[in-house]
């Protein structure tokens, strides 16, 4: 077992030095198209929190009792070599798929007001590149159960940070004058690069 | 149909320029920044996402008929998953160094947005030979932004130049290493994440100037 500054280390790094959309680009498309709104930034940046800190786990439950090399030795031993690896892809995505849509099935049942804010975004969170990134940076780094529940967790929270941050920039530059061309995506780019800078300020910190 | 009459060569065309994935779609940022820190990453990603674009449009439009439209998003991502495991394991099959290089980003091909966009928006509504011409447009669109990225990159944040070969990749050209000592500096910045987002800022700027586009806020 390791000690709780062991987790807070992967969380912190989690949110702010290799934050999933600023420093390894995940998640970019609905980070782009949603953050003109900061209310349904802040909508989209929970269901990812939540649908992250879900999925991973999951995932790694089948990555190491299913799929990964001689990890069906729990039925017999003859199993020792068998490699299932190749299949991490599809059972990933059917994975997130599937509990993108049961969360959402859950919120509309047991939380009204919940679904009501969340529950455009959701069907969205299937195809973005940060939860299943979150899934197969876990099996690379080979994080154990419960830092695989942090480390969901806290790229959830990174996820939001920026898209918060990037959508209140966005709202206070609404007036300004942007060369026509560069409107829109092109300026989105431009600020998200100052903010990927301003988050560099943190590497090295070192808990 | 004939192959290459005006519709068709539209179809190629236009992704390229005025209605590119990328700058004017909005699809398929997020591995677009990830590979482009070299020249040659850009490339192979460019062709394996290629390969992945036609194939699922091609494949889609032929059973087009017999999907049922309220699962048609799981039977795009398994037939999208299925054929970038394909491309996963061809490329650790025969180009382990670039493989290990692209880590998750092959596999992130599955999420980008570009080959889900193109099969909802294209693959379901026409034929197979379009649905091929429309993949194969907008893989190159994709391409030619990521290589332009790539390119400025790698030439200025790094000083080379490097083509993919069967192993690390083949250094076309680098910086001599007497404009160092004359005083040259690369810009380490361009090759960190800020960098990327910069540049593909700047890219999309210079294309929809080109493209003669522009959109509100």
């Amino acid at each position: 077992m390791y000690s709780l500054e062991h987790y807070l280390s992967i969380f912190t790094k989690a949110v702010f030095i290799e934050n999933i959309v600023l420093a390894y680009f995940l998640g970019l498309c609905s980070f782009l198209a949603i953050s003109k709104r900061i209310d349904a930034s802040v909508g989209i940046g929970l269901a990812v929190v939540v649908v992250l800190t879900i999925t991973a786990p999951i995932n790694w439950v089948l990555w190491e009792y299913l799929l990964a090399k001689g990890a069906l030795v729990w039925i017999s031993d003859d199993f020792i070599d068998t490699d299932l690896g190749f299949l991490k892809l599809i059972v990933f995505i059917s994975v997130i798929a599937a509990m993108v849509q049961l969360v959402e099935m859950f919120m509309e049942r047991f939380s009204q007001s919940l679904y009501n804010s969340l529950g455009i975004f959701l069907p969205l969170i299937a195809v973005n590149c940060s939860i299943l990134g979150g899934s197969l940076f876990m099996v690379e780094r080979e994080y154990t159960i419960s830092e695989t529940v942090v480390y969901g967790f806290g790229s959830g929270v990174g996820f939001f940070l920026a898209i918060v941050a990037l959508a209140s920039i966005r709202y206070r530059i609404r007036y300004s004058n942007i060369p026509p061309r560069l409107r829109g995506v092109g300026m989105a780019m431009l600020l998200t690069g100052l903010l990927s800078m301003a988050f560099m300020a943190f590497s090295g910190i070192d808990l | 149909m004939e192959l290459f009459n005006s519709e068709s060569k539209k179809i190629i065309s236009d992704p390229i320029n005025v209605n590119n994935p990328i700058s004017l779609q909005v699809l398929g940022i997020c591995s677009a920044l990830a590979v482009t820190i070299r020249l040659d990453q850009a490339i192979i990603m460019t062709l394996a996402v290629i390969f992945v674009l036609c194939s699922s449009n091609v494949i889609l439009s032929v059973i087009r008929n017999y999907i049922p439209t309220r699962v048609r998003i799981v039977i795009m991502l398994s037939v999208i998953a299925s054929l970038v495991s394909v491309v996963d394991e061809l490329l650790k099959a025969y180009l382990y160094d670039m493989s290990k290089q692209l880590s998750v980003f092959v596999g992130l091909i599955i999420t980008n947005c570009i080959i889900m966009g193109r099969a909802e928006a294209f693959a379901l509504k026409n034929g197979p030979s379009k649905a091929f011409l429309d993949g194969l447009g907008n893989g190159l669109g994709y391409g030619l932004i990521i290589i332009v990225v790539s390119f400025f990159r790698e030439l200025f944040g790094a000083g080379t130049i490097t083509l993919p070969d069967g192993g690390a990749g083949y250094v076309l050209w680098s910086i001599p290493e007497s404009w160092y000592a004359a005083g040259y500096e690369n810009i380490g910045l361009l090759v960190l994440s800020p960098g990327a987002f910069i540049i593909l800022g700047l890219v999309i700027w210079v294309q929809r100037e080109f493209a003669g586009v522009e959109e509100d806020a």
